[in-house]
């Protein structure tokens, strides 16, 4: 543990982030430093042991669990349905495709089917909502580049608008708790069809004001172009998934592989990068966000009438057969799975999420090494996590 | 991708010596899992990799499951010869064995190269207290490098072989593994204005019911 | 050439600058509390009770104590004991009703399942977002009186949600109606089928209501214990 030098602490072990010195005969001093949890960039509770040869990192070892609740116990202690609203809490960003997740492992479980309109639904909504994921993270991304705030707040004033939306639909702005084993929740009116429709269409012209503001800009080119470098073979070897993966020039995406529910009638590409840094990743969620509206403009107008529920479907006194389901989408950060285990009973035996923030971070240190703490900084960034589904 | 049957053949043919079991899944979702022994899983899993028709490159999921000792209550019908010399009377008898309860790592492979999957393959500790290690596939996949420490902490299942095996979520000074059935919770009650439920019960030991007045 | 980038984008900060003074796009702050934005029909904070009558509430709550939110809640902060005797409900059928209706905001989160899966219709999703409280316990759990909120302001916060649970219970109101009404003609006309035959028989009284028996059906015992560990009264 940190805060173990010489003289003993006077608060015992738990002294807070100290520096401590580490004895390297070729090198000189290493120096340990504790990055995290309350620091700024982490992007919540996370901490970084990071050793430091002068400013470069020589080794770096994430620690979790501050913001663990053990969501799998208290989910085989609810029923299916007690479970959904935890799951907004998940990523708390994007809770309209972790609920999608876990309905969708639900159905896989228990063969439950899902209406045509509920289906464009949800990938309205799920598309919809990596337009809010992708457009914070850039923001973030920016403030971590120390161009403090004015990327992130034009970043939120749009994710605001989205937000806004998913308030008028399912009654609360990031906990939507909007998905059902069979269907959807609430039916959205024409009028909420349309202004999402309008929202919709109008996003490009914010991309490309946002995208001349950042892409062409020096400072930012220079601090990301050649970061963070991850080569193909040991991402897929790491599971890293989502938009990292693709940087690197893995062609894979659960929409194109899986095709889970309507998204094969969608026309829509998968952008790749080819030099696996974290430019390349900022361009992903760019292009991703541009292929979203792609898909969001034909499901508005495809989407057809008809009932969102599976009337097979029950609400109360649900209790799937005996037997397993393991079912994973395209969540905006990369495969979010949830692999249920019933027993017959309302609990499930066994509860796991697959959180895509948690894995992605397996080679945080290879990606790291060699680069500055700034620089590792940009990368966790770039990475794109969210505590909630880290620590669970 | 070849079907599980012929998957378990090939490694029976490939493996000899090694146990491989098909466990049915009954639900509708009905993905099948090959069931390793220990001694051979590494090399198996390695072989899953590797193999060109196969290439399941992409460990997706590991995840630690908990099945406790439970009673098994068995009735068998047993005919007993009736000493009058009429017909056999039969008799049910009941006996009670306590099977055994073990822990089991599942893992979920996927192919990226050749987009297929997923293959489920686990493995079953012997017992819950003692013997509870089990080969680490992180030199396989190292995806299962977080993953397989998550289980050792929340279901305490030692992997072998793992180059860094400790503590993921949990703090490395806690002793239980939480996620197991029989876990005990701290007894760290909170006065809470309306309990019911296993809240009360606890509500209960800690304080005294006040004395209800006439 | 080198620094474009970077006055590209200080073109585009001027911009919105500018923009945030004249133009509604881009004018997008709300000054609160002094503006507030309107909340969309849908939102939803806090659970409130429906009562049909503001002027006597604890008389008129919808709830029929099934305690199936309770059971379905899923942080359980919810609490609830059901009366001893009953008394008609929102379609006229006599019910239990809730003598304690506790629910601790400071653990509700705010999920709506409770309202999802009422069959009465009587607990719902209240719009009230400025909760703060200096104390846990006192001000944060809810009771019953402060739960109970009548049709009308359910009305106003759910305009069409609220309609359409109105027409429902109407709808149920009238079929009970009927049957009751059916159920009277058919025992008058049994009565009057037995006079013609017995004309000395004394005439039964119409329609015996079919569930005064089951209104002295007393509670389980339990009901009643964990008042001793609450502080709610
Ligand atoms: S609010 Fe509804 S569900 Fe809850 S006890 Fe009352 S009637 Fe039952
Ligand atoms: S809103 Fe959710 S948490 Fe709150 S009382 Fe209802 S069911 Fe419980």
């Amino acid at each position: 543990m940190i805060g173990t030098g010489s003289a003993p602490s006077p608060f015992g072990q738990l002294s807070g982030p100290t520096v401590r010195k580490v004895k390297d005969p070729f090198h000189g001093d290493l120096l340990e430093v504790s990055m995290g949890p309350q620091h700024p960039s982490t992007h919540g509770v996370f901490r970084m042991d990071v050793t430091l040869d002068g400013e470069v990192i020589v080794k770096l070892k994430p620690v979790f669990g501050y913001l663990h609740r053990n969501h799998e116990k208290i989910a085989e202690n609810t029923s299916y349905l007690g479970s959904m609203p935890y799951t907004d809490r998940l990523d708390y960003l994007s809770s309209m495709s972790t609920n999608w997740a876990y309905a969708l492992a639900v159905e896989k479980l228990a063969g439950l089917t899902v209406p045509d309109r509920a289906q464009y639904l949800r990938i309205i909504l799920a598309e919809l909502t990596r337009l809010v994921n992708h457009v914070c993270l850039v923001g973030f991304l920016f403030n971590d580049l120390g161009t403090s705030f004015t990327p992130l707040l034009y970043a939120f004033r749009e994710r605001e608008k989205i937000i806004d939306l998913f308030e008028a639909l399912s009654g609360s702005r990031m906990m939507c708790n909007y998905q059902r084993f069979g269907g959807c929740r609430v039916d959205p009116t024409p009028e909420w069809l349309a202004a999402a429709s309008r929202l919709v269409d109008n996003f490009p012209s914010f991309l490309d004001e946002y995208e001349s503001m950042l892409t062409g800009n020096e400072i930012m080119l220079a601090r990301t172009q050649g970061v963070g470098r991850l080569d193909p073979k040991h991402a897929i070897n790491a599971g890293i998934t989502g938009p990292v993966l693709r940087a690197s020039g893995v062609n894979y995406d659960l929409r194109k592989v899986d095709g889970y529910g309507f998204y094969p009638r969608f026309d829509f590409r998968i952008p790749l990068g080819d030099h696996g840094d974290t430019y390349d990743r900022y361009m992903m969620r760019i292009l991703e966000m541009r292929e979203s509206v792609k898909i969001l403009q034909q499901a508005f107008r495809e989407l057809p009438a008809g009932p969102i529920m599976d009337p097979k479907a029950k609400l109360r006194g649900f209790r799937p057969k005996p037997g397993e389901a393991y079912g994973r989408l395209e969540s905006p950060k990369g495969e979010l799975g949830f692999y249920l285990l019933s027993d017959g009973s309302p609990n499930p035996y066994r509860y796991r999420v697959r959180p895509p923030s948690l894995i992605n971070l397996t080679l945080l240190e290879e990606m790291c090494l060699g680069h500055t703490v700034a620089d590792a900084v940009v990368i966790l960034g770039s990475i794109d996590i969210v505590l909630g589904e880290v620590d669970r | 991708m070849e079907s599980l049957e012929q998957i378990r053949d090939r490694l029976l043919a490939r493996f000899p010596g090694a146990s491989i079991t098909l466990v049915t899944n009954p639900g509708p979702a009905a993905e099948h899992s090959l069931l390793l022994s220990a001694e051979h899983a590494r090399k198996i899993a390695m072989f899953l990799r590797d193999d060109a028709a196969l290439q399941l490159d992409y460990c997706s999921n590991a995840t630690g499951i908990d099945w406790p000792d439970k009673e098994v209550v068995e009735t068998k019908k047993v005919a007993v010869p009736d000493p009058a010399g009429g017909p056999d009377k039969v008799v049910e008898e009941k006996t009670t064995r306590l099977e055994p309860g073990y822990l089991e790592s599942v893992y979920h492979l996927y192919s990226m190269a050749l987009r297929h999957g997923p293959v489920v393959i686990r493995m079953r500790t012997v017992n819950r207290s003692n013997r509870v290690t089990l080969p680490s596939l992180t030199p396989v996949w190292r995806s299962c490098d977080f993953q397989e420490r998550e289980i050792y902490d929340l279901y305490g299942i030692v992997f072998d072989g793992h180059p860094d095996l400790r503590r993921l979520l949990m703090w490395d000074e806690f002793k239980d593994h939480p996620m197991r059935k029989d876990y005990v919770e701290p007894d760290d009650f909170e006065w809470e204005p309306t309990p019911h439920g296993a809240v009360l019960d606890r509500a209960k030991t800690h304080y005294p019911a006040p004395e209800v007045k006439p | 050439m080198l620094g474009s980038g970077i006055l590209k984008g200080l073109a585009v900060t001027a911009k919105n600058f500018v923009g945030s003074y004249h133009d509604p796009a881009r004018m997008v702050t709300v000054q609160y509390p002094e503006e507030r934005s309107k909340l969309p029909e849908n939102y939803r904070s806090f659970p409130l009770l429906v009562c049909e009558d503001a002027a006597d509430p604890m008389g008129t709550l919808r709830c029929v104590a099934c305690q199936i939110c309770e059971k379905e809640c899923p942080p359980q902060c919810i609490y609830i004991e059901k009366s001893k005797d009953k008394k008609p409900d929102a379609t006229g059928k006599p019910q239990l009703y809730p003598t304690v209706f506790a629910i601790d905001t400071s653990v509700c989160m705010g999920c709506g399942i409770c309202a999802e899966v009422c069959p009465f219709d009587s607990i719902k999703m209240d719009q009230v977002f400025e909760v703060a409280a200096t104390d846990r316990f006192t001000e944060l759990l809810l009771n019953r009186e402060q739960l109970a909120k009548p049709n009308s302001y359910y009305h106003s916060i759910h305009p069409t949600e609220a309609a359409e649970v109105d027409a429902r219970l109407a709808a149920a109101r009238l079929a009970a109606e009927e049957k009751a009404k059916a159920a009277a003609a058919a025992a008058a006309a049994k009565a009057a089928a037995a006079a013609t035959a017995k004309p000395a028989a004394p005439a039964q009284p119409p329609s015996a209501p079919p569930t005064a028996s089951a209104s002295s059906t007393a509670p389980a015992p339990g009901a009643e214990a964990p008042k001793s560990y609450s502080r709610v009264s």
